[in-house]
């Protein structure tokens, strides 16, 4: 597979800064004067208790949800309003809490869809499979063999994914967003409803996307081992503001981000 | 055509250029990556094996070294193992589902000096003991996913050991002296050590020569007739002498296509694809197919459904007696031919055995039913027996003489006889040479001039001629009264029905049978969701009323079946329970090969099998369980106890037994 694409951005520098975004829907304030940033090639996770805005972050970062303040810059480029498509076009992928599949479509069929954006071949030459567009096609489905292989999913490659058991369509979901070849991949509880072994299978794919392709991924996720044993930064949310930011020990020596999550009266 | 290769070629690399001269642009081997089937001629192989063996040559590994090998069924893997044995060093294959804990017993005590592994997990499980193994002082693995970040001192990929091999080679000196430690090679020369995954104590080191195993390997390729245009699949462990023999040790002598799957999971998908003619495997991947096609057809349409049963048991009636050549009538010719198209014809094309010619089944005794469902539907699956210590063969079923309940007659060239208590022995070419490091255990299983004890209990059937294996020698027991007490005998039947996965009988000096079951979840589970039985756990399932009830009746017709047969009445079950959790192999209860290991699991359900035998309605247990990753976990369960109504024995009989 090859390398991200597209990105003029060294290991270790800022590939995405949010700064002060504020979100609110009516009289709710889901996210309030958040700022941080994600560095390109690290694993940074996004944590809190049950909605502190976690997703909604990640929906502002990947521009389903317009901030009313605030600015995000991604790959040296400020923006305070983006469509979703646009993000994807700029290299960010993401999958979700409820796994967000074609479930009519085999694996195989999913994965490669996630090389829409990277299809040059018009309509016209795509449906007659012929010259410029098979060559393409076969490039493609090499990539997506490539993911399938990299997933070790080969037995369900062409079974339709409403069949196959959630922790299968969660591996699915992830090949479709890495056939993006993300320069930022976004996981929103990668985890979620895992059983142990599920979740070690998980936790070793994520990091091998991010040692073997080098993709940054932002996660957000629950289950707190997991969280402190695969990120290098982790940021913390309550109540829609940041409650704390950095490496998984200060974190969890933090005395405000044990308070969150163990309660106290406010 | 088969087995062309002159008698000069006595060892595996010898062969191997035999085959890259005689049929250099035939495939030997495939594996299909990325979706696609990838091919290497046999002088590609060559190449390929030359230049590993150059390269581990490098490495350090020289005659007489042992390599251990480590992995799924791969092409480099088999290459590692003829270029080992170019050099006169002794490959040593192991069980890649091990924990490290049984690697670390074997790498130390085979004093292996160079492994090959297949991929990270394998290196992790390596690194893991490598205070214990100070011997070790390679890795090469073949998979380079997520190792990049390893200390790479003495860790080596593949392709940089074949790199460093071409570059050699390039010296005309290099290619002169690799041929010269060919040519060193004997017959005599130890090939391989298979240690056996043992169903009691450690593991033991099988020694085979070049010899036994090429001697074994073309008796059997006579005895089927087989040649180099067969297709096979290798996906049993490599540990494993049958794997060995069969996709190694026939494909070098018959200098037929070996292909490796994509993944295990794939194995079926795979080979339907490939069309395989001959084909091996353990009762229980039989009994795996046979469960699936049944719990799919249940889910199955009405007319889908009946008319797989009216086929099915037109087949079980007539199929075999077909296959076997037998006088049939016309009409019956007729109704089978359109069940061909309709039913067995794309059955077959399901299990991927369509092409199928020879079919075996070993290792273990297989259900009678599930045996005759496949030749019935036209496939000649025969029956094998043999040992590690025999390089497989032993006996086998020739064409046109099968039978569900014997192994058949002794091989080509091999000998045996049944001893006063009742065991069967062995002599061949295939005999091993003596258990590494062992002479004791050697001295015990094999007699100075050559019989070799199988640990099999057995005799031969009259009318056949053939071998009839009943048990282990010392599994099989008796009851208080005085009755013949086979447990296998009776865990087999019970296996039968696809909703028991496992069984195990307990009888041997108790007043009567008691029999412990483990359900399978994929067929209960499947029953489960069809009668809106809801569980939220295995255990709970396991414990589910409905499914005691199912399993009781399941016993109940296995009871009639002993007395119908007559020989065993006396044996029947008079209690049973259901397990609360699967039998694993990781917590020592199955062996590798997935043997039930009947005195450990009678040591660790201690408390379960008292409460057998006192009356109890139910028992509490805990067990220790080891999950995958190394990590002990207890559980506890209250397990429930049935009491099975027995048929009472004819009069006649009662008198005989008393």
């Amino acid at each position: 597979m090859r390398a991200p694409t597209g990105s003029h951005i060294a290991a270790g520098e800022v590939l995405l800064a949010v700064e002060n975004v504020s979100l609110s829907f009516g009289g709710v304030h889901a996210i309030r004067d958040v700022s941080f940033d994600i560095r390109k090639g690290e694993i940074r996770a996004i944590i809190g208790p049950n909605g502190a805005g976690k997703t909604s972050m990640l929906n502002v970062i990947n521009g389903f949800y317009t901030p009313q303040a605030g600015q995000i810059t991604f790959k040296g480029q400020t923006r305070s309003k983006m469509r979703p498509f646009e993000a994807a076009r700029g290299g960010i992928a993401r999958t979700f809490q409820n796994v967000a599949l074609f479930r009519g479509m085999t694996a195989l069929d999913n994965i490669m869809a996630g090389r829409t954006l990277r299809m040059h071949r018009g309509l016209f030459w795509q449906i007659f499979r012929y010259g410029p567009a098979m060559t393409e096609e076969v490039e493609h489905r090499l990539r997506a063999e490539e993911i399938i292989d990299f997933l070790h999913i080969q037995h369900i490659r062409k079974i339709q994914v409403g069949r196959l058991p959630y922790g299968l369509q969660k591996r699915v979901e992830l090949g479709r967003a890495l056939a993006m070849e993300p320069d930022l991949l976004l996981l929103d509880e990668p985890m979620a409803g895992m059983n142990l072994e599920e979740k070690e299978d998980m936790s070793r794919f994520v990091l091998d996307v991010n040692q073997h392709f080098g993709t940054t991924i932002a996660l957000i996720e629950h289950d707190m081992g997991v969280v402190m044993d695969l990120s290098d930064r982790v940021v913390v949310l309550d109540y829609g503001q940041k409650i704390a930011d950095g490496s998984p020990d200060e974190v969890k020596s933090n005395k405000t981000v044990i308070d969150a999550y163990l309660g106290v009266a406010h | 055509m088969a087995n062309d290769a002159p008698a000069a070629a006595d060892t595996f690399p010898k062969l191997l250029i035999h085959n890259a001269s005689a049929r250099g642009a035939r495939p030997a081997i495939r594996h299909k990556d990325l979706g696609i089937w990838q091919t290497w001629t046999w002088a590609q192989v060559l190449d390929e094996v030359r230049t590993f063996a150059v390269g581990l040559a490098e490495l350090g590994l020289k005659r007489g070294d042992k390599l251990a090998i480590i992995g799924a069924n791969k092409p480099r893997l088999y290459w590692a193992m003829c270029a080992a044995q170019s050099l006169g060093a002794v490959p040593v294959p192991l069980y890649a589902d091990s924990v490290a804990e049984e690697m670390a017993y074997v790498l130390e005590h085979a004093e292996i000096t160079i492994a090959i592994a297949e991929n990270q997990e394998q290196v992790d499980k390596l690194l893991s003991i490598s205070d214990r193994v100070p011997k070790l002082g390679h890795i090469v693995y073949d998979e380079p996913r997520g190792l990049r970040d390893y200390d790479s001192k003495h860790l080596t990929w593949i392709d940089d050991v074949q790199k460093t091999g071409r570059e050699k080679l390039k010296a005309s000196k290099m290619l002169a002296r690799w041929e010269q430690s060919v040519a060193e090679g004997k017959g005599a020369d130890l090939a391989i050590i298979l240690y056996t995954s043992g169903t009691t104590g450690r593991p033991k080191g099988v020694m085979l020569t070049h010899d036994n195993v090429l001697i074994s390997a073309r008796n059997g390729n006579l005895f089927d007739n087989l040649g180099e245009d067969e297709e096979i699949i290798a996906y049993l462990p490599l540990a494993w002498v049958g794997d060995h023999i069969f996709s190694y040790a026939q494909s070098y002598v018959a200098g037929f296509c070996v292909s490796c799957p994509e993944a295990g999971e794939t194995v079926v998908e795979d080979r339907r694809e490939l069309g395989t003619t001959y084909a091996f495997a353990p009762p229980r991947i039989y009994e795996n197919l046979l469960t699936l096609t049944m719990v799919r057809m249940e889910d199955a349409g009405v007319v889908k459904r009946k008319m797989f049963h009216f086929f099915i048991g037109f087949a079980r009636k007539w199929g075999e007696k077909i296959l076997n050549k037998d006088k049939v009538p016309l009409w019956a010719r007729f109704v089978y031919w359109l069940g061909e198209i309709l039913v067995y014809g794309p059955l077959k094309n399901r299990f991927g055995l369509s092409r199928i010619r020879v079919a075996y089944t070993a290792g273990e005794a297989i259900g009678p039913e599930i045996f005759r469902f496949y030749r019935a539907l036209g496939i000649n699956l025969k029956q094998l027996y043999g040992q590690t210590e025999a390089a497989v063969y032993i006996t086998a079923q020739p064409d046109g003489e099968i039978y569900a309940d014997t192994v058949g007659k002794p091989n080509i060239d091999v000998d045996v006889k049944i001893a006063e208590n009742g065991e069967v022995l062995f002599k061949s070419p295939g005999v091993f040479t003596g258990y590494y490091k062992d002479p004791e255990k050697t001295a015990e299983t094999k007699t100075p001039d050559g019989w070799v004890h199988t640990g099999d209990a057995g005799f031969f059937d009259a009318k056949t001629g053939h071998l009839k294996i009943i048990d282990r020698a010392k599994d099989v027991g008796k009851l208080n009264d005085g009755t013949l007490f086979a447990p296998k005998y009776l865990e087999n039947k019970l296996k039968f029905y696809p909703n028991i996965k496992e069984a195990v009988a307990l009888g041997d000096k108790r007043d009567f049978v008691c029999v412990m079951l483990n359900i399978d979840l994929v067929a209960v589970g499947s029953w489960a969701e069809r009668n809106n039985v809801v569980y939220g756990s295995y255990q709970e399932l396991a414990g589910h009323p409905l499914v005691y009830e199912m399993l009781r009746k399941h016993v109940e017709e296995v009871n009639r079946s002993l007395v119908e047969e007559g020989a065993m009445a006396g044996a029947q079950i008079k209690r049973f329970l259901i397990l609360h959790k699967e039998l694993d192999a990781d917590d020592g209860e199955l062996t590798r090969t997935l043997k039930v290991r009947r005195g450990f699991i009678a040591d660790r359900y201690a408390p379960l099998v008292i409460a057998l035998y006192d009356a109890s309605k139910e028992a509490d247990i805990s067990t220790e369980v080891t999950f995958e990753d190394g990590r002990k976990g207890v559980i506890s369960a209250r397990v429930k106890i049935f009491d099975i109504d027995t048929i009472p024995l004819p009069a006649r009989k009662m008198e005989k037994a008393a």
